[in-house]
C-alpha cells in the first residue's frame, strides 16, 4: 500500500469511527428523551467532546491530503465527500448533545400520551433505520443502500409538519403540559434536521461512488 | 497493488472509439489536426496501435500517460519528426486544416514552418537572442531588416521574454536561465508564426516559477495557436489543457475535456494512471 493510499484508509476509517459515534450519540440521546435518563444524556454530554475532536483531526487530515497528495477525480471525490459528510455528522452529535442537554436541564418527563400522539415512536425507528443504512452503504460504498434514505426521510418530514396541530391539540386539552408539549417540539424539529443531514450523507456518498450530483436535484 | 496492475496491463483495450465518446461536438466539426487510422512502427515494434484523434483550433490539447506509451511519437506525426528515425513506418492520414501531410508532395519544411514545435530541454543555438529569434526567417530567405527586427520583438514580447532581454539582444542565448531559454525557444517558433505549436515536455527541465511562466503563456498563446504538448505532470496536463487524450501501449485508451478527465473519466485505466495507482 502506498502513502496515498495508506493515508486514504486511514481518512475513510477515522470517518467510519466518527459515523459509529454519532450515531451512538443519537441513539443514546433519544433513549435519555424517551426515558427521561438523565445518567445517560450526561454520557451523551460528556462524549461530544469526542465527536467536536474528532470533526477537527478528520477536517485536518483532509486538509493534509489536499496539500500533499493534489487527488483528482475518485480520489478528489473521495476528500470532498469526507468533508462533507465530517460535517454533517458534526452537526447530527450537535443535536444530539442539545436533547441530552435539555433531559439534564428538565426535571419532568414528557408524558408518553404525547409521546404516542405525535408517533415519536416511529419517528425514533426511522431515524435510527436511516443512520443504519448510512452506516452500511459507507462502509461498503453501497449506493442502493444510500438511496434507501430519501424515502424514509419523507416519513420524518410527515411526523413534523403533524405535530404542531397535534401537539396544539394536546396543549388545549391539558394546558399543564406546554412546557414539555414545547420541548418534544422543538426535538421534532431537531430530528427532522438529523433526517437532513443523514439525507445529505446520503448524497455524498453515492457522488463520492458514483459521481453523480443529487444536492438540489431530486424530486420532492 | 502489483496484482491489478498485472490485470491492467492484461487487458488492454483493443480498439477504443473515441470521436463517438467525445462530448463536445464542436470537436467534430472542422477540426484543425484530424488523424485517422495512425499506426506507427519502428521496425518491428508497433508503437501507435490505430488511433482517430480530433484536435480542435484555438485549444490546448494535453498527451499523458505513461513513458513508452506512444505519446510523444503521436504528436511527432504532426510535424513529421518521426520521418527521422530510419525505421519509422506509418499508416493513416494526418490532416492538418483538411491537408493530409503525409502526401509525397508536401513540402515538410513548409510543414514545420506551419507546426512548431518546443522540445524538453531548451535547444537555443550558440548564437545571439536575436539570432536566435530571427534564425527561421533567415533560413526562409527573408532579408529586410525592419521586418526581421519587427517579428522578433513580437516574437520575443508573445513569449514573454521582451521586457527581460530587450536591451541585451547581443546577448548569448545561452547565457539567460534555464527558464528564459525555454522562452526563447519558443519566440524562436513563434517568429516564423505557425498555427500550431507542438510541445514535449516543455517544463520538465523547469523550476516552478519558470513553469508557471511557460503555463501562462500557453494559456495567452492558444488565442492564436493551437496547441498539444506532452507532459508527464498531471497538475500541468489539468491547469493548462482543454481537452486531455490518455495514452497507453500505443493506444487512445480515453480523450476528453480536461475537466471530465480529471473529475470523472469514463475508464477504469484513466483513473488508476491520473491517480497515480499505476503507471
Amino acid at each position: 500500500m502506498d502513502n496515498a493510499e495508506y493515508q486514504r484508509e486511514a481518512l475513510n476509517q477515522s470517518a467510519f469511527d466518527m459515523l459509529t459515534l454519532c450515531t451512538s450519540q443519537l441513539e443514546k440521546a433519544i433513549e435519555a428523551f424517551i426515558s427521561h435518563d438523565s445518567d445517560l444524556s450526561e454520557e451523551v454530554i460528556h462524549r461530544e467532546n469526542r465527536v467536536n475532536a474528532m470533526d477537527i483531526k478528520i477536517e485536518k487530515d483532509c486538509e493534509k491530503f489536499l496539500a500533499l497528495f493534489t487527488p483528482v477525480a475518485v480520489d478528489l471525490r473521495f476528500i470532498m465527500a469526507i468533508l462533507k459528510i465530517n460535517s454533517d455528522l458534526e452537526r447530527i452529535g450537535d443535536h444530539a448533545f442539545n436533547i441530552a442537554t435539555y433531559v439534564v436541564e428538565e426535571e419532568k418527563a414528557i408524558p408518553a400520551h404525547l409521546f404516542e400522539a405525535v408517533e415519536f415512536d416511529k419517528m425514533h425507528e426511522t431515524t435510527k433505520s436511516m443512520m443504519d443504512n448510512i452506516t452500511v452503504a459507507f462502509e461498503e460504498k453501497d449506493v442502493k443502500m444510500a438511496r434507501k434514505v430519501f424515502k424514509k426521510d419523507k416519513v420524518l418530514d410527515k411526523i413534523n409538519i403533524k405535530s404542531f396541530n397535534i401537539l396544539e391539540m394536546e396543549i388545549q386539552k391539558d394546558q399543564s403540559i406546554i412546557k414539555e408539549a414545547l420541548f418534544l417540539f422543538s426535538v421534532i424539529k431537531k430530528m427532522e434536521r438529523v433526517g437532513d443531514l443523514i439525507k445529505n450523507v446520503a448524497e455524498e456518498i453515492i457522488f463520492y461512488t458514483d459521481a453523480e450530483i443529487l444536492k438540489h436535484k431530486r424530486k420532492k | 497493488m502489483a496484482a491489478e496492475m498485472e490485470i491492467i496491463m492484461e487487458k488492454p483495450i483493443k480498439e477504443p472509439k473515441i470521436l463517438g465518446s467525445v462530448i463536445d461536438p464542436s470537436l467534430k466539426k472542422k477540426p484543425k489536426i484530424e488523424v485517422t487510422g495512425s499506426k506507427v512502427w519502428y521496425g518491428d515494434f508497433q508503437a501507435i496501435k490505430g488511433i482517430d484523434m480530433n484536435i480542435k483550433a484555438n485549444s490546448v490539447t494535453a498527451f499523458i500517460g505513461p513513458s513508452g506509451c506512444g505519446k510523444s511519437t503521436f504528436l511527432r506525426l504532426f510535424n513529421r519528426m518521426n520521418d527521422y528515425v530510419d525505421t519509422f513506418k506509418m499508416e493513416g492520414k494526418v490532416k492538418i486544416d483538411g491537408k493530409n501531410i503525409y502526401k509525397k508532395k508536401v513540402n515538410v519544411e513548409e510543414l514545420r514552418k506551419e507546426v512548431g514545435m518546443v522540445f524538453q530541454k531548451p535547444n537555443p543555438f550558440p548564437k545571439s537572442i536575436f539570432e536566435n529569434v530571427a534564425y527561421g526567417l533567415k533560413i526562409q530567405g527573408i532579408k529586410d531588416k525592419k521586418f526581421i527586427d519587427e517579428r522578433v520583438e513580437k516574437a520575443l514580447r508573445q513569449a514573454d521574454l521582451w521586457n527581460e532581454v530587450k536591451d541585451n539582444l547581443k546577448k548569448s542565448g545561452l547565457a539567460l536561465s534555464g527558464g528564459q531559454q525555454q522562452r526563447l525557444c519558443i519566440a524562436r517558433t513563434l517568429a516564423v508564426e505557425p498555427s500550431i505549436i507542438l510541445m514535449d515536455e516543455p517544463t520538465s527541465a523547469l523550476d516552478p516559477i519558470s513553469t508557471a511562466k511557460i503555463e501562462e503563456l500557453i494559456f495567452e498563446l492558444k488565442k492564436k495557436y493551437t496547441i498539444v504538448i506532452v507532459t508527464h505532470n498531471m497538475q500541468q496536463a489539468s491547469r493548462i489543457s482543454d481537452f486531455t487524450a490518455f495514452f497507453y501501449m500505443g493506444e487512445l485508451i480515453e480523450f476528453d475535456k480536461t475537466k471530465t478527465i480529471f473529475t470523472n473519466p469514463s475508464k477504469k485505466q484513466t483513473e488508476n494512471y491520473i491517480t497515480g495507482r499505476f503507471g
